[in-house]
């Protein structure tokens, strides 16, 4: 569909949402990313069944330790989206940059 | 047939394990593909000196907008390459003999005057040749040398020399290193042996000249839709700018001129082509994207959008892309004096006379087949109908006159790509099945290189290769400054740019690379793995290299397609995906892969006639066969249905299936559901319960069939259900069958049909497709009974289809009145006392029309029966309307995206007969490929527990959502390797962090992740 968006979106990929676990979000964000979200199937229809169902409660937890920590909760997101929703996928993407752009750089940079 | 019983006595006895397919478009491609991976020999002849077909020309195709070269060139590859097909092109086969199972093909080749075996397909000639000739795979828009290639991704990769153009100075000659060029070759002759024979000679577009009145060959800005294809492509004459002939201008306003060699009786050719409203939607949709002002306009008489997901990308070109479309037939096109602009001559919808001016116009020309192939068809012995297409009947969709010859593709009827590749799928399993006994006797198995050990602690030597995707990547990305910058990376030793890294020449340059450079991973940074990725590891096999060594950065997709108009972040951000590719790649370890014996066995869920069908035909090709049916008795909807348009019996047809089903190999469990479903392709477990004694049974197979089908959907409103003479099409079917009329007394009868009840509205976006069809042959057989009656179609776009429009033709002729409504306009239908009335908009007359109607009967929606809880168990995926989602819309219509699992038949969209026998016969081709095997290869993406780690928390066995793990005696989690399907939950969520997923490890993803931020 080649629907455009932003391009400071960059994508990891993994055999499925369930693959990310809490350590490599928290990772992303000590090496300095200002935002992450994780793109998986629609609820009910994941490709290996319940993977994402895993990694929203994972992201939730997440959020909470990034509210703790002063970073904000909001950095961090889960969306469903199905293969055959481009333009979900480019939305979401408009999206979250949006949102980290109000939020501003992440105040964690790499090294310090 | 004039061969002798000796022959057809001792040779049916021992059929010959060969195919071959004439025609290497998408269709040839594919059941060559399906053969050859099956277990026969396969000889595809092409008349063209490369393989690819129209296809190859497409820019983009419907309704996904993928680029068709992007698809295609995996199959073009797989097929150059594959050990088992014969690739003989710039051929033609002169005759068959001999007895089906054991023919004598004589192909005659014309000369090439370039040695095959010598041409490096460098392209050094072309660049020194003096001569410009036409360029026809460009549709003479532009121009290319004597010695050519027809496009840059062509199989086979070898040059020929155009000797009507050519001047014989001789130069090619001298600066061809390899010594390839021969003006001496001579046409030759050959003799090959094979078993069956599939036609897919594809199509020839319509002579647009043929049509005088449109102007085209006089106005320069009269052009072709194959024309618009080039224009609009990146390979393009104007690499794809879209620019009119006349005077290199962009035109705003664009008209389509639907129809053009179609529908046309006074050219012979009155039958629907099937694809062009289609293609113009999607010209229409490009070209706006290209040029954002542009302005198209469809001249149409229908909009044929019958397909999966069509009617909602013709939504989206009305709504989102502001595409005009006009019903009405052009009567003539004139050029305005000194513009170049043109003058388009309609009748407009309130039927006056009007003209209007437009910048360009597109003539969307018709399929017809070229005379060539028609001249081999009469050679060959086999039949063609009154337009040149070959001859099928409705039941054996795929068998022409002469047995042992099978066809698909454009050349059976018209179609799109995805039903040429459904169909194609189908040919090559009734070439099959022909020849099963003598499967696997003529191929070869390939055999690897020795795989050279990389250690896991050795030093990464990583070569990068970076793709210009022609210009889908070269016209954003800076090419040349990301290999630079490649170069930089940790541990990079090589990098390098192609035009195309798909192509053959590519996969050469890139196992030579491996050995020159010593390299111990490979990167390429183009496309998407999910198209190319199998494609580049095999490459790096064949060098020697463990395929799981291999990376891909996809800076098109994710790159240059969706940061179009930001050149310098795009060239930016595909930096940045090569380093992260670069640091995953340093981990990326060699995985082994382990035989596992395929359990030979087939199960089909769904008795209809899709399922049925692919029942006997997996058990004629030798396979056991379980088919489950729920209900007490096979036959599906073919129980509720008699005849066929084309007059054919289906009760006789549905008996005769019936009777064959009941086969040695075939276990029929009726009253049955499946109830549980694990395992991975080859090896599947199915629970499957039968009534009424609740009988519960585990059945082992090696491949599933989804044929669960349609039902006609109970309509809403229209005073169903409350009054007697308000049917459904199949109810109606049901009594012209019985001939039980009950109160109609009136000698010339009323009749009303209503089209698109429940079809393409919001609740059900997609056009239901057979119902037009179903309309029309209910109408001419109560024409038939009485040819008193009134009958009015009330329709929306007749949507008859390939050869069904001369039944349309024929409704017309028999006094049958068709009456276009709008949907916002629906027919109203009420009752006065016992009267029935119907009132509706008729445009022509401008008026309300209120008729009385005897009978009214409404084409209501196929809709999927009940399979939302076997998608479930299966893990398959449905369309918002539940339909069973393939693998891809376009070149893999039966597959689902979990190997091993296919579907046929209504479940996957609504279909005719002759198209889910078709189809039934593609799963079948597609089941093969795995049943034909003994063994597959299991292992590689999979998690693995480091037991020293484990602390048996069980917390693996509990995420699972497959069950798989297991605390074995040593007290450690353990994962059996050919039930793991890789999905990496328990590595997440693993406390002692103890198991890893292979390829996916946490190091691999820490660090891909550390590499986005920074350097």
């Amino acid at each position: 569909m080649r629907l455009s968006y932003p391009g400071n979106v960059k994508v990891v990929k993994v055999p499925c949402t369930g693959r990310v676990d809490v350590l490599l979000i928290l990772r992303a964000f000590e090496s300095g990313v200002d935002g992450v979200y994780l793109a998986g199937c629609l609820e009910g229809e994941c490709h290996f069944l319940r993977g994402n169902l895993r990694a929203r409660r994972r992201v939730e937890y997440v959020k909470g330790l990034l509210e703790e920590v002063g970073l904000g909760g909001n950095r961090v997101e889960m969306f469903n989206m199905s293969a055959s929703q481009g333009q979900r996928f480019a939305q979401f993407a408009q999206e979250m940059t949006e949102r980290i752009r109000l939020l501003g750089p992440s105040p964690v940079k790499k090294g310090e | 047939m004039e061969f002798s019983d000796r022959a057809t006595h001792s040779d049916r006895a021992k059929p010959i394990g060969a195919v071959m397919v004439v025609g290497g478009g998408i269709g040839g491609m594919q059941a060559s593909l399906d053969l050859a991976e099956s277990g026969f020999y396969v000889y595809l002849v092409d008349h063209s000196p490369t393989i690819g077909g129209v296809m190859s020309q497409l820019d983009k195709t419907f309704p996904t907008n993928d680029c068709a070269m992007c698809i295609m060139s995996p199959k073009l590859v797989d097929s150059g390459r594959h050990r088992n097909i014969r690739v003989i092109t710039n051929a033609e086969v002169k005759e068959i003999l001999g007895p089906p199972g054991s023919f004598e093909a004589t192909i005659i080749r014309r000369p090439r005057y370039i040695r095959a075996d010598k041409c490096t397909g460098c392209g050094e000639c072309a660049k020194h040749c003096p001569v410009t000739a036409i360029d026809s795979y460009n549709e003479g828009m532009s121009r290319r040398a004597a010695v050519y290639l027809r496009y840059p991704q062509a199989i086979p990769k070898i040059f020929l020399i155009d000797r009507e153009a050519c001047i014989g100075c001789g130069l090619c000659e001298r600066v061809c290193l390899a010594g390839a060029v021969d003006y001496g070759d001579r046409e030759s002759e050959e003799k090959i042996s094979v078993g069956s024979v599939i036609l897919a000679p594809g199509f020839e577009v319509f002579d647009a000249k043929r049509r005088p009145e449109f102007g085209y060959g006089v106005f320069p800005n009269v052009i072709t839709s194959i024309e618009l294809e080039r224009i609009l492509s990146a390979t393009g004459p104007h690499r794809s700018h879209l620019l009119r002939p006349s005077d290199g201008a962009i035109p705003e306003r664009i008209a389509f001129i639907q129809c053009v060699g179609s529908r046309d009786a006074k050219c012979g050719n009155d039958y629907c082509s099937s694809v062009c409203c289609m293609y113009a939607v999607k010209e229409a949709i490009i070209a706006k994207e290209h040029v954002p002002f542009v302005k198209p306009t469809i001249f149409n008489m229908d909009i044929r959008a019958y397909g999966k997901g069509f009617d909602a990308y013709y939504e989206r070109a009305k709504a989102d892309y502001d595409v005009r479309f006009i019903k009405s037939m052009v009567s003539k096109v004139r050029e305005k004096q000194g513009s170049g602009n043109l003058l388009v001559a309609y009748l407009n919808e309130e039927g006056k006379a009007s003209e209007e001016e437009f910048d360009l116009v597109v003539l969307s020309l018709g399929m017809t087949t070229s005379k060539s192939v028609r001249d081999t068809a009469a050679r060959l012995g086999v039949k063609l109908n009154r337009f040149g297409f070959c001859e099928t009947e409705t039941f054996t969709p795929l068998a022409t006159s002469r047995e042992g010859i099978y066809v698909c593709g454009a050349f059976q009827s018209p179609k799109d790509i995805p039903e040429t590749v459904a169909q194609a799928s189908g040919a090559a399993a009734a070439a099959a099945e022909m020849i099963a006994s003598a499967r696997g006797t003529l191929t070869t198995k390939k055999e690897y290189p020795p795989e050279d050990e990389v250690k896991p602690e050795e030093e990464a030597r990583i070569g990068v290769f970076i793709c210009h995707c022609g210009i889908n990547i070269g016209g954003v990305v800076n090419v040349p400054a990301v290999k630079e910058y490649a170069r930089t990376l940790p541990n990079v030793v090589h990098a390098d740019e192609n035009l195309y890294t798909c192509s053959q020449d590519t996969q050469e340059k890139i196992k030579n690379a491996v050995k020159e450079h010593g390299l111990n991973r490979v990167i390429v940074a183009s496309c998407s793995p999910r198209t190319h990725e199998p494609m580049f590891r095999e490459t790096i096999r064949e060098a020697g290299l463990n395929k799981f060594l291999f990376e891909m950065a996809n800076i098109r997709d994710q790159c240059s397609w969706v940061h179009m108009r930001r050149k310098a972040e795009a060239t930016e951000k595909a930096k940045l995906l090569v380093r992260m590719a670069v640091a995953n790649a340093r981990l990326n370890r060699s995985l082994s892969e382990t035989e596992v014996p395929v359990v030979q066995r087939g199960l089909v869920i769904g008795g209809g006639v899709a399922g049925m069908t692919a029942a006997l035909r997996l058990a004629e090709q030798g396979f056991e066969v379980f088919l489950v049916e729920k209900e007490d008795r096979l036959g599906g909807n073919l129980l509720n249905l008699h005849y066929t348009i084309e007059g054919g019996d289906v009760q006789a047809f549905l008996r005769d299936l019936i009777d064959r089903v009941s086969h040695s190999s075939i276990h029929i469990l009726l009253n049955s559901l499946v109830v549980d479903f694990s395992g991975v392709r080859g090896n599947f477990t199915t629970g499957v319960t039968t009534a009424p004694a609740m009988v519960h049974q585990k059945i082992q197979h090696g491949i599933t069939i989804l044929a669960t089908g349609a039902e006609e959907e109970k309509p809403d409103g229209y005073l169903y259900g409350e009054d007697a003479r308000v049917l459904t099409q199949l109810e109606l079917e049901d009594r012209l069958y019985k001939g039980d009329w009950g109160q109609i007394s009136n000698l010339s009868p009323e009749v009303v049909m209503i089209q698109c009840v429940g079809s393409r509205n919001e609740k059900h976006p997609s056009c239901s497709r057979t119902c037009c069809a179903t309309a029309v042959k209910n109408a001419l057989k109560l024409k038939k009974l009485n040819p008193a009656m009134n009958i009015r179609i009330l329709y929306r776009d007749v949507r008859t289809y390939g050869f069904l429009e001369t039944y349309y033709a024929q409704a017309r002729r028999e006094g049958i009145i068709f009456v276009r409504y709008d949907p916002e306009e629906s027919p109203e239908v009420k009752k006065e006392g016992e009267t029935l009335m119907i009132s509706f908009e008729d445009k022509i007359l401008k008026e309300r029309m209120t008729l009385r109607p005897d009978l009214i009967v409404l084409s209501s929606a196929s809709i999927p029966r009940e399979n939302k809880e076997l998608a479930n168990l299966l893990k398959v995926p449905r369309t918002a309307e539940g339909f069973f989602l393939e693998a891809h819309m376009k070149l893999r219509p039966v597959d689902f995206a979990s190997d091993g699992i296919y579907v046929a038949g209504s479940g996957h969209a609504p279909k005719l007969i002759s198209e889910s026998i078709s189809q039934a016969y593609a799963a079948v081709a597609r089941a093969c490929t795995i049943l034909s095997k003994e063994n597959l290869l299991v292992g590689g993406i999979v998690a693995v527990v480091e037991g020293e780690r484990c602390a048996a928390c069980l917390t693996c066995v509990r995420v699972c959502p497959y069950e798989v793990p297991v605390v074995n005696v040593k007290g450690e989690a353990e994962i059996d390797i050919i039930k793991c399907k890789g999905c990496g939950t328990c590595a997440a969520e693993c406390p002692a962090r103890a198991i890893d997923l292979m390829h996916f490890t946490t190091g691999q993803l820490e660090a891909k992740v550390g590499a986005l931020v920074g350097g």
